[in-house]
């Protein structure tokens, strides 16, 4: 045990994710020998995100504004959207580039295991988004597990008196493996989902 | 005693309960065993996308696994697929919320870990398999499931004789604390008074009587689950969380006039 202070900060940095008590205690004096502006940058970065950083209004996207970035920018095609867990999956996705839609954050799955129902997640919002017509399309990209595949399912549901275009993301083999080590699993659905090939 | 007793390594067929996210990407996975009961083990790296054992390790799937035995938490080494069960049941929400109760009651119902609970893992891989076979209203095979795994766990209801007094006739109401059904002399105040087809709906599902149970009615099928339910909740100290989203295959749900027990 140290005194006061110093233990108050190791005991603090033990409570983030993934930091034991031994990196903690090593964060903490990595701290103390540090640059007193490198701590300040710190600090001021960690009380921004609590101050500054809010849920986007329409997609419950991370925002600085009432709206995030994606939402605000109109060269997004507002026809499309794409339904997605957490706001994670909205930067996994966004790395692809693939995608020019909107998105839709659900903040989680469907786990009634975990006492989350449907009425735990953004799904109202979702409906009020879908009800005034402009969007054609809805890509269900929630994670690829169990729950995930229960709550697109659900939507998919809820979804179908408003006749969209309703898709689900493929399932299947990961780009830069061999075949033979597919579980069966991800195997049977990549044969489920094949596709023509055109040449 | 396990067949390798000695070595660190032990190999067990069993069905997923539930799996839980532990660190950056493994899983804390819970699964109920055909010969050492419920184990709690980590898969590690699971949610990567190349991992080739997330998938076998989904809930509701039939597994084939291989142990290895630490002093906290065993780990899962190898894992094969017998029957994934949750591939049907994902693509119909009502059959998913039905199976996800089932998997919650096993869990509750099998209190001690490691400890061989046989007949539960049986009745499990067979609600299961009657579930995802989809030739009943999920409603019932989920109450049939319930009704049956109480009564291994040892608190079958009696149903086809009034628990006070053991007649067989006029059997009225059903007595949650009491344990069963109690005819009219017997009835307690705050008994629930099901309708007499309800009893034996009830009945029917405890004994597998399938003919019967699927020719019975809307309302009947209602009062049978608020009765299980009840009757379920009243035996277990923390209830069972998924029991409050399953949901109804047919639109029309009929009021359940039921009373606290």
């Amino acid at each position: 045990m140290y005194e006061g202070v110093v233990q108050n900060l190791i005991d603090e940095l033990g409570r983030l994710p993934g930091v034991g008590p031994k990196s903690a205690q090593r964060i903490a004096f990595h701290l103390l020998a540090a640059d007193p502006a490198d701590v300040e940058r710190l600090t001021k970065a960690l009380r921004e995100v609590k101050d500054k950083v809010r849920f986007c209004r329409t997609c419950g996207n991370v925002a600085e504004e009432d709206e995030c970035r994606i939402c605000r920018d109109p060269r997004r095609d507002p026809a499309v959207i794409c339904v997605v867990e957490e706001s994670k999956d909205v930067v996994a996705i966004e790395k692809t580039r693939e995608f020019r839609g909107r998105y839709h954050v659900l903040g989680g799955a469907i786990s009634p295991i975990e006492g989350v129902g449907p009425e735990d997640l953004r799904i109202r919002e979702l409906m009020q988004r879908l009800a005034d017509g402009t969007v054609t399309e809805l890509i269900l990209a929630t994670d690829p597990n169990l729950e995930g595949e229960a709550t697109a399912t659900y939507l998919a549901r809820l979804v179908k008196p408003m006749h969209l275009k309703v898709t689900r993301l493929a399932s299947g083999l990961p780009v830069g493996g061999d075949l033979e080590y597919a579980d069966e699993v991800t195997l049977g659905r990549a044969f489920e989902g094949r596709r023509l090939l055109d040449v | 005693m396990r067949d390798n007793a000695g070595v660190s390594l032990y190999r067990d067929e069993g069905i997923v309960l539930r799996t839980q996210k532990l660190g950056e990407a493994d899983r804390i996975v819970t699964v109920l065993t055909r010969r050492t009961g419920r184990i709690r083990a980590a898969a590690k790296g699971v949610r990567k996308t190349k991992s080739r054992f997330g998938a076998r390790l989904e809930p509701f799937t039939h597994v084939d696994l291989q142990f290895y035995e630490r002093r906290s938490l065993d780990l899962i080494t190898q894992a094969e697929t017998l029957r994934p069960y949750g591939e049907p049941l994902v693509t119909d929400y009502p059959r998913y919320t039905a199976g996800t109760a089932m998997l919650e009651t096993a869990e509750k119902l099998t209190a001690e870990e490691k400890e061989p609970a046989l007949r539960q893992f049986l009745l499990l891989l067979g609600g299961l398999r009657t579930l995802a076979d989809g030739a009943h209203d999920p409603r019932l095979v989920l109450d049939a499931y319930l009704l049956r795994s109480l009564s291994v766990a040892g608190w079958a209801p009696a149903l086809d004789e009034c628990v006070a007094c053991g007649s067989r006739n006029r059997l009225r109401a059903f007595a949650i604390a009491a344990g069963g059904a109690m005819c009219g002399n017997c009835r307690r105040p705050g008994a629930a008074t099901p309708a007499p087809p309800t009893l034996e709906l009830m009945l029917a599902l405890l004994r597998g009587d399938w003919e019967h149970a699927d020719g019975s009615q809307p309302r009947h099928r209602a009062e049978c689950s608020g009765l299980v339910a009840a009757y379920l909740q009243w035996h277990l100290e923390h209830g069972i969380r998924s029991l409050r989203h399953v949901e109804r295959e047919a639109a029309p749900i009929t009021t359940i006039d039921e009373e606290p027990g």
